[in-house]
């Protein structure tokens, strides 16, 4: 048996990094949400007032707030559902016993998910330019009108969701394969002899086998997605017309922009507070789907 | 039978050919003369393919200053991430204290806490303390955010296999916990480590928002914020965007190439802690 104290030692640097740069700046961040912080307290703490809850009941009365919020969950509700059908069927293709060259497809579908954000989203903002992107060119070949993606308010969204899923979908097609291969082959073979379809066995084997790891894929996915930012900021810029601001983007504008901290940091919370609210509505139903 | 063995494969074909398209696609843009990517139809291989857009980068764009920060941070920060969590790790894993099983529990918790809402206080305190502007205002806060509690997880998981006869039997015979640490633990550790390191390297070099908000000054700078920052420079230049996107990309892929075994076992592990 160790000495009690031992351990402590052992601990200290990480509960020191995480303290200090971590929990320390989150419960600060809460303070600074009840302030008016600003320009002018940066320059002079003296200017600093405790404003209470102000922040929150002006921010909740802001429509640029709402409009940001409303991007955000836009990016969201279809982002992460278009991601999983990505993944899913990836994974599914990467499993079938049929499939050759496995190891090599795999890493060629994961790739995205390793490389940077920002250098990817240079790459996005030339395939998707009006002009001379290729994106434009194959669909004007298809007999289609061109789309002015980076200039019109209702494409620039989608393009970025579709950035989104071709750089993310790996992700969770790697954890849903290795669930895949965890299922019992005598459950397919004992399904076949019934003389089940291939469509009544992913319905009634896959799904339900693979479910807690969808579900866990899918919270993970998107509290991911909520935190949408460098996308918008490299690739739109936030625009046209701000179509593209999300919630984080409004904090760092607020924040780092305009240098308004109490706004910024009750945006931050009020961000936090939403993600922790969808993430745990998934658990609970996800819970009481696996106990019916 | 021979059909549904066309369509898999055929399909499989179809969506690498897809998600590599875009890459391929900018290694290719990125060799060609100035101008000539801005054309229609859009050429998919260069004329005359030239390297003048590296040039251009690393000459005057300081695209060498960039690479060099990003190499310095990520390693600083996963060298001193790896300090931090393999201690706390074993120490969660193996070491009696009390209170263990519930500080654990915090830190798990601490997870639901996304990095954006320490940043803004943060940003304040280092202000303070005058570390805005440098790396350490990077590296500091990076360790505690990148990677902390997941890497403590990581750690923690992995060191629960080895043996308490093994670390009892040390004890028995003198040696000290440190040393038992060093000679006996590191060792058996020493592919949790690997993975850790792979996974802490690859996100820190790809972080961007929190180095865009403290790095103020250019010669600081990371490839990804020094990136962003070319770009909205030069939006139509398209050859020398992509070569700048190669820079930064490709260190990460050869590095994901080289280390995937260790890499996706981490994924793996990370991902089961629901």
């Amino acid at each position: 048996m160790n000495k009690p104290i031992v351990a402590w030692w052992f601990l200290a640097p990480a509960l020191l990094v995480l303290g200090i740069f971590f929990l320390l700046p989150v419960l600060v961040g809460f303070a600074l949400s009840l302030t008016d912080y600003d320009l002018y307290a940066l320059a002079d703490l003296h200017n600093l007032r405790f404003v209470g809850l102000h922040n929150y009941w002006e921010l909740l009365h802001r429509p640029l707030f709402w409009a940001a919020l409303g991007h955000t969950l836009y990016f969201v509700a279809v982002g992460v559902p278009l991601s999983m059908l990505a993944s899913l069927g990836a994974a599914l293709l990467l499993n079938s016993p049929l499939s050759k060259a496995r190891a090599f497809f795999r890493t060629a579908l994961f790739a995205p998910v390793v490389t940077t954000v920002v250098a990817v989203a240079v790459i996005w903002r030339y395939l998707f330019n009006p002009k001379y992107g290729v994106v434009n060119f194959v669909l004007m070949h298809l007999g289609m009108h061109p789309i002015d993606w980076l200039g019109d308010p209702r494409w620039a969204m989608p393009m970025i969701i579709l950035f989104a899923v071709w750089k993310n979908f790996g992700y969770a097609m790697i954890i849903l394969l290795a669930g895949l291969q965890a299922i019992p082959q005598d459950l397919y073979e004992a399904a076949r002899i019934d003389g089940a379809s291939i469509w009544r066995q992913f319905r009634h084997i896959t799904l339900p086998s693979l479910s807690p790891i969808l579900l866990l894929v899918s919270i993970l996915t998107v509290s991911g997605y909520f935190q949408l930012f460098a996308e918008p900021y490299v690739i739109t810029e936030g625009g046209p017309l701000q179509s593209t601001e999300s919630v984080l983007y409004l904090m760092y504008d607020e924040g780092f922009k305009y240098w308004n901290m109490g706004t910024a940091s009750a945006v931050a919370f009020l961000l936090f507070v939403l993600m922790f609210a969808v993430t745990a509505l998934m658990w609970r139903a996800g819970e009481a789907e696996a106990a019916r | 039978m021979i059909w549904s063995k066309w369509w898999i494969n055929g399909a499989l074909v179809a969506a690498a050919a897809l998600v590599l398209f875009p890459l391929a696609w900018m290694l290719s843009v990125s060799f060609m003369q100035p101008g000539t990517a801005g054309s229609l139809p859009p050429p998919m291989l260069p004329a005359h393919p030239t390297l003048g857009n590296y040039r251009e980068l690393f000459a005057h764009a300081g695209m060498g200053r960039y690479f060099a920060n990003s190499v310095f941070i990520s390693t600083s920060i996963t060298l001193l991430s790896l300090v931090c969590n393999t201690l706390a790790g074993y120490a969660f894993a193996k070491l009696r204290f009390a209170g263990r099983e519930k500080l654990f529990g915090l830190l798990i918790g601490g997870l639901v806490i996304p990095a954006q809402v320490a940043m803004l206080p943060l940003f304040l305190l280092l202000k303070y303390v005058g570390l805005v502007n440098t790396y350490a205002g990077v590296i500091l806060p990076s360790t505690a955010t990148v990677f902390g509690i997941v890497g403590i997880f990581l750690v923690r998981q992995y060191a629960r296999g080895i043996p308490d006869d093994l670390l009892e039997a040390a004890r028995v015979d003198g040696a000290g916990e440190l040393r038992i640490f060093v000679q006996i633990v590191l060792p058996l550790l020493k592919p949790i480590l690997v993975t850790l390191a792979v996974l802490t390297f690859l996100t820190a070099w790809n972080d961007f928002m929190w180095p865009l908000i403290v790095l103020t000054g250019q010669q600081h700078y990371t490839l990804p914020v020094g990136l962003a920052s070319l770009s909205r420079e030069h939006v139509q230049d398209f050859e020398l965007m992509m070569a700048g996107a190669v820079i930064t990309v490709l260190p990460v892929l050869v590095l994901f190439l080289a280390l995937q075994r260790y890499y996706l076992r981490g994924l793996l592990l990370g991902s089961v802690k629901g």
